[in-house]
């Protein structure tokens, strides 16, 4: 028996079923190069159930549906308002550059991104192990196809095929580690988990064990080091319209999974999944910061960076319970949303400048190419310099803050060991500004090699100004996202 | 809106404005703009002259509002007598600068003057932040249109110029962030600036909080021996770039010290005080000697610079009145004099293309109005009674002995080396006869800038003479200031 209340849980993922259905019929009798009807399409479907999920979460209550199956909080609605937006700004950056290359043959990149982002949705709201992971395996499923949807390029087809064998073996271990939960605690429902690990009548050697398994394949999913091995090559390989598929939208899943999973889960054993995370982290921003200075390729030394940036917000849910006390919680885990939100807002930027330069034929994707980029187009050099100012923690630009919240998490616990942490990943963000700062100075300081100048179509132009300014104006007024994330944060805790 | 956010907000609209709409084409038009908006940006800031009152340590002209609920973040703003004169001084400097620029920047003339309009009110902000994190976005937002003025305008080795000047800075401002983030969870979640006036803090604290705040500010005023990326910068940094460096941005880090280091941590900045000295006293006696053996114009000014800057943070932790105000003075007086000096290696780099004092010889006798000049600014340099350069100098001499003579008299040498280094300077650039062919062609200087180094004579001279003006303001914020740092903040 289905009460009413489970349909209100999860009515925008059904609106998205039945459209990426709808669209991939419909796709059939699209004749035109361009596929301008299914890309309209989709971006209206995008657009709905961002309004709906956007609704939701200002309506701010916490619904559960389907026996506890899926749960429809703040957080999750505002995670999937952002991820919907998100998708709509990649498919405007990616159509033109996939139509030059072949890709919109046929309707699949748009149909397998609604299914991906319906993955993302599950991995949301899933407040269930199993669910869980069958939203991670639709969504990476999904990815799989996309990064190999130029079948005749040799490099996408490599990096579809590492992307695939590591990522299954990272899923296999998600399950490995979730069935240990399952055989320690009987339940597959996180909530039930919670409990029965909070009576501590559990074996605790037992959830350990499948809790390392599980940290390890969220770290695969996230891109943490030392998990972070197809990142690069998966960033590089993939078509650069994919690359920001798989880059930008399910960060903020992978984000929300590992807060189902370890927070609304696992959080009695936070204990030793914050040591875990805390390894991940140090790592990742080494290895993440290190080797980005190195690289001449743009997409390998965005992917590096993703991963340093990574670090800082695995740093924000390292901070969250000090001392067997939760009172850091809701602040900590807030500082790592806003950290995902705006960190995927920036890489739309950079990833959709990247897209503009590439032309017929022509990838633009090694640093030089950028060069003298202010000369050819200030308007576009400036989008990517606010973007890369952003990212290397610079105000008045809104990654700035991000680092912030998370430091101040990390130094309000108290702990010498935390604080130690927060200027271990200062002086981390000082290299990464190295490279950060290398991208200005090619666009800016460096004579162009082409005097083309830029041409973008007008909803590129458009859509690309204002992300470069929404990264400035959170910059400026970051008050109001901050505020949100932490609020959807609380409500999650006490839901 | 308060005057001290028009004083902030006026130049940043305009550039703006600039980098928005400006257009290559359009130069000359971008030029006359940018001066309106450099004019308007200093004469907004002049009622804050005649409605500043002295006699009192408060802070005025307050503006307070909510910024980031989430971590009681405020925009608050307000000047007291430590402050007051340098949001004056970067608005007049920014004049001059956008006067030095008029000829010598032909390229992307929009971004130019927008970039220095933006350092301009950022540099404002920087002044009248009264909360933490105010101050630091625009103490850091300074970094970026500096960052991109070095690296685009800048000379043959500008690149490496400006990854030095930006790396070496952030390093030292990211320390101070920690220390922010510590101070704020100490107050119980305050980031307000004079609430951790108050804040009792033991002495381990303290002394912690004290080399974070160092770190930030002797990078940026800079003090030997963290002094090594200033030479590097002015060499490869355009004129007017050197100039607001030099003016302005070296004072954001001995601000710091007067309105972070000394109030917040009363008790490790007396227990440290003999090793800030050390480093002023090394600054200005050792870096005197360097600047002696330069033959790059730019970098014989850097290194004065240096020196004179060691004045400043010897004459802070002296703890005395005249050390204190005498410090500030000196900051003031070495904004107008460093400036001018910048602004005169442009005019003959203009010309000559050169910055080596080997290319130059007798310009005074095809170059006589530009010689008498810069041999002001010269006597200013090496602080000559009379010229702004004498008055800060004095008192901290003064301060000095009053602490301890030999102090007093090591700090006093650097009258000596000032002078020699600067009118032996003067002797090979300007006197005797025309060195080479370029000096004989040498054009004098033109009604512009005529205009822009009478603009800083006029400064250099007004406070030699009658540098009432400049210490009334300051004269009580700098005894409370005193008294605070006297009593201990350990809690029993």
């Amino acid at each position: 028996m289905i009460e009413q209340l489970s349909w209100a849980a999860v009515y925008p993922e059904i609106v998205l079923l039945v459209m990426a259905c709808v669209i991939a019929l419909f796709d059939l009798t699209v004749t035109d190069a361009r596929r301008n009807r299914t890309f309209v399409l989709t971006l209206l479907t995008l657009l709905v159930v961002a309004v709906l999920t956007g609704l939701n979460a200002v309506d701010g209550k916490t619904i559960y549906g389907f026996g506890n199956m899926v749960v429809s909080d703040p957080m999750g609605n505002w995670l999937k308002c952002f991820s919907a937006v998100a998708l709509m700004v990649s498919l405007i950056y990616g159509r033109p550059y996939a139509a030059d290359r072949d890709m919109l043959l046929g309707g699949e990149m748009f149909t397998l991104s609604l299914f991906a982002i319906l993955g993302m949705f599950v991995m949301i709201s899933g407040s269930n192990f199993l669910l869980l992971y069958l939203g991670l395996e639709l969504l990476t499923l999904s990815s799989y196809a996309l990064v190999a949807l130029r079948r005749d390029n040799a490099i996408a087809s490599e990096a579809a095929m590492k992307y695939f064998v590591l990522g299954a073996m990272a899923s296999g271990f998600l399950l490995y580690g979730m069935s240990m939960m399952y055989g320690a605690t009987g339940s597959l429902d996180v909530n039930e988990v919670f409990k029965a690990i909070d009576s501590r009548r559990v074996n605790h050697q037992v959830l350990v064990f499948g809790l390392v398994f599980i940290v390890a394949g969220l770290a695969f999913k996230l891109g943490a080091a030392p998990f972070h091995m197809w990142v690069p090559d998966v960033y590089q390989g993939a078509p650069t319209a994919i690359t920001l598929l798989i880059g930008a939208a399910p960060e903020l899943a992978a984000f929300a999974i590992c807060i189902r999973i370890l927070v609304e889960g696992l959080l009695p054993l936070a204990i030793d999944w914050q040591q875990m995370l805390a390894l991940l982290a140090i790592g990742s921003l080494l290895i993440g910061n290190l080797a980005a200075i190195a690289q001449t390729n743009l997409k390998r030394m965005l992917a590096y960076s993703t991963i340093s940036q990574m670090g800082f917000v695995l740093l924000g849910l390292v901070a969250g319970v000090v001392n067997g006390n939760t009172y850091n919680a809701q602040f900590a885990y807030g500082a790592s949303m806003f950290y995902i939100v705006t960190y995927v807002l920036t890489t739309l930027a950079s990833f959709g400048i990247i897209l503009l330069l590439a032309r017929e034929g022509f990838e633009s994707e090694d640093i030089v190419d950028l060069a003298g980029l202010n000369q050819r187009s200030p308007l576009f050099a400036g989008v990517m310099a606010i973007a890369m100012f952003s990212l290397a923690g610079l105000p008045p630009l809104v990654g700035f803050y991000a680092k912030l919240a998370v430091l101040q998490s990390l130094i309000a616990s108290g702990q010498t060991l935390y604080i130690a942490l927060a200027v271990f990943a200062v002086i981390m963000s000082l290299i990464g500004a190295f490279y950060y700062l290398r991208i200005v100075k090619v666009m800016y300081f460096d004579a162009p090699l082409t005097v083309t100048t830029v041409s973008a179509p007008g909803e590129v132009r458009a859509v690309l100004t204002l992300n470069g300014a929404l990264i400035l104006i959170l910059g400026i007024v970051p008050g109001g996202l901050m505020t949100l994330c932490a609020q959807a944060i609380v409500a999650t805790l006490a839901g | 809106m308060g005057l001290l956010s028009l004083a902030i907000w006026v130049p940043i609209g305009f550039g703006a404005v600039l980098l928005l709409f400006g257009k290559e084409e359009q130069a000359r038009a971008v030029r006359w703009i940018a001066l309106a908006g450099s004019i308007v940006s200093l004469l907004v800031t002049l009622p804050l002259y005649s409605r500043f009152q002295n006699g009192t340590s408060a802070m005025q002209f307050v503006e307070k509002s909510d910024w980031i609920a989430r971590f009681s973040v405020s925009y608050h703003v307000g000047v007291d007598g430590l402050s007051f004169w340098f949001v004056l001084l970067t608005a007049f400097i920014t004049v001059v600068v956008v006067i030095s620029a008029w000829e010598a920047i032909t390229e992307r003339v929009n971004q130019y003057m927008g970039a220095f309009l933006i350092l301009s009110g950022l540099m404002i902000g920087v002044f009248c932040a009264l909360d933490g994190i105010l101050f630091y976005v625009f103490f850091e937002a300074t970094l970026i249109p500096m960052y991109l003025i070095i690296g685009i305008w800048g000379g043959p080795n500008k690149i490496y110029a400006a990854f030095k000047f930006f790396i070496y800075t952030l390093l030292g401002s990211l320390l101070m962030l920690v220390a922010l983030i510590y101070l704020y969870n100490k107050s119980g979640g305050s980031f307000d600036i004079l609430t951790w006036h108050k804040l009792p803090l033991a002495a381990s604290v303290q002394t912690m909080l004290f080399f974070a705040f160092f770190a930030a500010f002797a990078v940026k005023v800079p003090m030997w021996p963290v002094h090594t990326w200033l030479p590097d910068v002015h060499v490869e940094a355009p004129t007017g770039g050197s100039a607001v460096l030099a003016a302005i941005m070296l004072k954001l880090g001995a601000y710091g010290f007067l309105r972070f280091s000394m109030p917040i941590a009363p008790d490790a900045s007396r227990e440290w005080a003999w090793f800030i000295i050390a480093l002023s006293l090394t600054a200005v006696i050792y870096v005197g000697l360097v600047a002696m053996v330069q033959k790059d114009m730019k970098k014989l000014v850097a290194y004065s610079s240096v020196a004179h800057m060691g004045f400043v943070t010897l004459g802070f932790f002296i703890f005395n009145d005249l050390g204190v105000a005498g410090g500030i003075v000196q900051m003031i007086a070495h904004g107008f004099v460093s400036g001018a000096m910048f602004l005169c290696i442009g005019v003959l780099y203009d010309r000559v293309h050169s910055r080596q004092i080997a290319d130059y010889g007798g310009v005074v006798n095809t170059m006589p109005k530009f010689a008498a000049f810069a041999l002001l600014f010269a006597m200013a340099n090496c602080g000559l009674p009379a010229t702004a350069g004498f008055v800060g100098e004095w008192m901290v001499i003064l301060g000095a002995v009053k602490v301890n003579f030999w102090m007093g008299a090591a700090a006093a040498t650097a009258l000596i080396f000032g002078a020699a280094y600067t009118l032996w300077m003067y002797k090979r650039v300007y006197l005797g006869a025309i060195g080479n062919k370029h000096v004989a062609e040498l054009q004098d200087i033109n009604a512009r800038e005529f205009l822009m180094l009478s603009l800083l004579a006029i400064a250099v001279l007004w406070m030699g003479v009658y540098p009432k003006p400049f210490t009334d303001v300051m004269n009580t914020s700098v005894t409370d200031l005193l008294v605070h740092v006297a009593t201990t903040k350990v809690p029993k």
